[in-house]
């Protein structure tokens, strides 16, 4: 472990170890509860009939025939919930169930509770839906140029445009043509990024509730209960102050379940009309069909730098194949250009982002949001842009580190950048000199960098409210209870409230109870997205944690007849700090204090700085409070005669500011590390087209033909922390969740380079794409292995 | 597709039940909606994750295409019955320390997975456990972890670990801080 500033774990006795988590046995014992694992009483089971169709208008629904049907307790279509939604408050264009339209193989009409699965399954094929079909739009470019020959995907949102266009950024800093000009060498570049998607293990399911008080309460599988809570008020008309969300354990997430879906608007609504608790369970087919994951990117890159290995200048220009709903797409249209900018220095950077509808599922946020795909290829420019000046590709990102505490050409600030340790980290453990250039013809390595956010400054909806809270109470067992409103999806944000409450209070874990997920009586969150969770919801808590401290110190003080702040709390006691022998059980502080104060609880909360990002708009948007810092080196074998790319072994370094729990960091490392792995050599989330099939349809919506790799796949991840103690993370903390997948895909790439001179600039490097690649490269006659650079330092020619 | 209901005979983590099930009905609808067993997962409902993996046998069976009428009268054990009453499977316990289990949705399919194997082979090697797991899919760890609490639980199972300490004691970080050093 890498520590810049000395030793971590100063005072700290518990946070910076390996601990279990909170919940962990309840994993691996069968005991811990899933949204699908809940049944209630007289429970409905409910399906979503879908549109066959990917872009027709609905001309008339009849469900007559299926309301008859014993068994059946209700249908409901389109027009019992015609309000609008969506997760970005202005660009609610989609319902939960469509009214007067389908836009994607998959869309739902219709929706049915019966007594049972089966029956609602039969009830299905008695609804009867007319549709006139239209003409659909399946490539972003024909979507981008359609002249409204045929109806758009949706209306235009603003005069004159073409209502395809979701959302379309250009943003310009510094002087982009003038860099240019003062490039020694500039290297362009095309790229395509196929999209992918999520896969979580855990089906989306939803149960609804409704009591004759008029109180609604959804369960779902959901990552933003708080977002859920106001669609599903907003949507069935409901009170907010009658709603409840329960987020029992998430079996996965990725960003796939980050913003309200049909299935919770039909069970709730269901419940309402039926007055019995209803569920709905997705098929594989239809977690492949709700989508909302990595957008398809088509990018353009110019990128200049001097003949000393310096960046001049970036201009990229994007089109984004968004899919039929705009979901997060406005901020995914930013993020497309705003989170390049570190951690580079970048004199000047333009960047021409557009976002359109087509006739698929829609395109949102999976794991590293926006930036996985500009990373990928960016990361190959500079591998082109160092061999094209003779620079080793580690030497070039280090002439061009942006450094710490400074802001980024796009006015985003950066404070602790552990970005240098992490090249130093996978060099080092990689045996880069000695393999770099030196691997036989067949094998290579490559680096890749890059950076992400911790979170964002600005909630998704304007509001001045703290972004996290947390509630903690103790009681006379000497227990702490924390009552957290963050979304455990698996990456341990329930075990970081319980580290930090026995950290400050000096109990041990086993004496912390986290109750969690429940918007009746836990803060709000605003959801696992992001990478905001440790980072705020870790604030929140040390808040909440430090007012009780202060409590029991001042109790314990007063009978000791001593100073507050010498009384220390750690290891199940109070100890007096000048002579540690004098000690009493936490228990009997934890009694004192309540003695003193009464009944002890707090509340803690975090929000994000509000005034540090640039005047411009859109400026605000990539601002975080921290950001992270990866980098990643890959070693790989290409098969000559299959285009087999063998990944042998990805060194994975990461700045995370600080490690609450080693243990869990990395393992966010080496999933993050696994699903870039995944993108760049198997996933491609794609559909049909008119000649093969029918255009539209999911080419492979299932996990046996969308491969994800296996244990025989997945190569050996080797973890290196890096710790830069951010001065606002909790502990220093930030985030580890999304940041180390994004050098996994360049690095992979620059790595075949390295391996056999054929750059692949389209993903995924799957066998038949990377044999094409060598056999053109072979008769090209450019199949070889690539120039070493000059030893570092050398003097270099323009 | 009318269903019938039958009665079938079985015999999960050595209880025995006679139960009214509908004939269409796999073994995994059968212990989740039936016997209330829930820790056996649905991921697919296709035999395409191996989240609803239990041992038939001994062996790695995908319960969610078996149809519940070819198991009866065989043995059959799920994640609930891995542990006993001295407490959780060596295997469970070491997921837990090692934090093979993000999401959790996949770890009862791959502990019933790792079980068989150490049954078989107690001294497994890398490669071995990589085989033994390469059905089941983890989508949260990239299998690291879940290597590293398959090995140690191996050792334990073989008596070369320390025995189990209490979760959150100063003897549990200690021991999850050995591992590391022992890396």
């Amino acid at each position: 472990m890498t520590t810049p500033g000395g030793n971590p774990q100063s005072d700290l006795n518990l946070i910076g170890r390996p601990m279990r988590k909170v919940e962990g046995l309840d994993k691996s014992t069968g005991r811990a509860v899933y949204t699908d694992d809940i049944v209630l009483p007289g429970m409905l089971h409910g399906k979503i009939l879908r549109s066959p169709h990917p872009h027709a208008r609905i001309v008339s629904i009849d469900t007559r025939r299926a309301e008859a049907l014993e068994g059946v307790h209700a249908v409901i279509t389109g027009q019992d919930m015609a309000t609008p939604y969506g997760i970005i408050p202005w660009t609610p264009d989609e319902y939960p169930l469509c009214t007067d339209r389908v836009r994607y193989i998959g869309d739902g009409v219709a929706a049915v509770a019966a007594v049972d699965e089966d029956t609602a399954i039969r009830a299905m094929d008695l609804i009867d839906v007319e549709y006139e079909e239209l003409p659909g739009f399946h490539d972003p470019h024909a979507a981008l140029e359609a002249d409204g020959g045929s109806p758009y995907v949706h209306e235009a949102k603003k005069e004159g445009w073409n209502g395809n266009i979701t959302k379309i950024v250009k943003l310009e800093f510094g002087e982009v043509d003038a860099g240019m000009d003062d490039a020694d060498v500039v290297v362009e570049g095309e790229y395509f990024f196929e999209g992918t998607t999520h896969a979580p293990i855990e089906p989306h399911c939803a149960i609804g509730l409704y009591e004759g008080n008029g109180k609604l309460t959804v369960w779902s599988a959901t990552q933003v209960p708080h977002y859920l809570h106001r669609e599903l008020a907003r949507v069935l008309d409901v009170d907010p102050a009658k709603v409840r969300v329960i987020q029992p354990l998430v079996g996965g997430a990725f960003g796939g379940k980050s913003e309200p879906f049909d299935l919770e608007f039909c069970v709730g609504k269901l419940a309402m009309i039926t007055g019995r608790p209803v569920k709905i369970l997705y098929t594989r087919e239809e977690v492949f069909y709700s989508h909302r994951g990595r957008h398809p990117f088509h990018m353009k890159y110019r990128t200049g730098a001097t003949a000393d290995g310096k960046l001049t200048s970036v201009d990229a220009k994007i089109l984004l194949d968004g899919g039929a709903y705009a979901s997060f797409g406005l901020v995914t249209t930013y993020y497309s250009g705003q989170l390049l900018c570190a951690p580079y220095e970048m004199p000047a950077y333009r960047f021409d982002s557009t976002r359109v509808y087509t006739n698929k599922p829609a395109c949102g946020p999976k794991r590293g949001h926006g930036s996985v795909q500009p990373r990928f290829a960016f990361e190959v420019q500079i591998d082109k842009l160092a061999e094209r000046v003779g620079i080793d590709p580690i030497e070039f990102r280090r002439r061009n580190f942006i450094g710490s505490n400074t802001r980024t050409v796009n006015e985003l600030r950066v404070t602790s950048n552990g970005f240098l340790e992490c090249l130093a980290s996978v060099e080092r453990a990689s045996e880069w000199a000695d393999k770099f250039r030196r691997l036989p013809f067949g094998r290579g390595i490559g680096i890749a960098g890059s950076t992400y956010i911790s979170g964002t400054n600005y909630p998704i909806y304007p509001n001045e409210m703290p972004q996290s809270g947390v509630q903690m109470q103790i009681d006379r067992s000497g227990r702490v209870a924390v009552f957290s409103g963050a979304s455990e999806i698996g990456q341990g944000c329930d075990s970081v409230v319980a580290y930090i409450a026995a950290e400050e209070l000096g109990v041990s874990l086993d004496h912390v109870r986290v109750m969690r997920g429940d918007t009746d009586f836990t803060p709000v969150d605003l959801g696992a997205y992001s990478s905001r969770v440790t980072f705020m919801v870790g604030n929140a808590a040390i808040d909440a944690a430090r007012k009780l401290k202060r409590m029991i110190q001042e109790a314990v003080a007063e009978a000791w007849e001593v100073r507050p702040g010498e009384v220390l709390l750690s290891g199940g006691l109070a100890h007096w700090a000048p002579d540690t022998e004098r000690q009493m059980p936490i228990r009997e502080a934890f009694n004192l204090a309540e003695a003193k104060f009464g009944t002890l609880g707090s509340t803690g909360s975090y929000n994000t700085p509000k005034d540090v990002h640039g005047e411009y708009r859109g400026g605000t948007i990539g601002a975080s409070p921290a950001y992270s810092f990866t980098a990643h080196a890959a070693e790989v074998e290409v098969d000559m005669e299959t285009g087999i790319v063998d990944v042998k072994k990805v060194w994975v370094a990461h700045d995370c500011g600080r490690a609450l729990n080693p243990v869990l960091v990395e393992g966010q490392m080496e999933g993050s590390a696994y699903m870039g792995f995944a993108e760049a050599l198997m996933e491609e989330h794609i559909f049909k087209d008119a000649d093969h099939g029918r255009a539209g349809l999911h080419n492979a919506p299932s996990l046996l033909d969308y491969r994800i790799p296996t244990s025989l796949d997945t190569p050996e991840l080797e973890s290196l922390i890096v710790e830069s103690i951010d001065p606002e993370g909790p502990y220093g903390a930030k985030e580890a969740g999304e940041g180390p997948l994004h050098p996994s895909i360049p690095a992979i790439a620059n790595a075949i380079y390295d391996a056999v001179g054929v750059r692949m600039d389209r993903l995924p490097f799957s066998p038949p794409r990377m044999w094409r690649a060598i056999e053109a490269a072979r008769e090209a006659g450019s199949l070889r292995k690539p120039a070493a650079p000059k030893p570092t330092g050398a003097p270099v020619g323009a | 597709m009318e269903s019938t209901t039958e009665i079938v005979r079985l015999t999960v983590n050595g209880d025995r039940h006679e139960l009214g099930v509908p004939t269409h009905h796999t073994l995994l609808e059968t212990l989740r909606y039936t016997l209330g067993l829930t820790g056996t997962k649905q991921g697919c409902d296709k035999g395409d994750c191996g989240a609803c993996t239990v041992l038939v046998d001994g062996a790695p069976t995908l319960s969610c295409i078996t149809p519940v009428w070819e198991v009866e009268g065989k043995p059959i054990r799920t994640v609930e019955g891995l542990a006993s009453a001295d407490g959780p499977h060596p295997l469970q316990d070491a997921f837990d320390l090692n934090g093979a289990a993000q999401c959790g949705f996949c770890t009862p399919g791959i502990l019933c997975s790792a079980a068989a194997l150490l049954e078989d082979n107690p001294s497994p090697q890398r490669d071995e456990v990589r085989e033994a797991l390469s059905g089941n899919l983890c989508r949260c760890t990239g299998y690291a972890k879940i290597y590293d609490a398959v090995e140690a639980a191996a050792a334990r199972l073989r008596g070369e670990g320390p025995s189990r300490p209490g979760p959150g004691s100063a003897a549990d970080v200690q021991e999850t801080g050995d591992r590391r050093t022992d890396r």
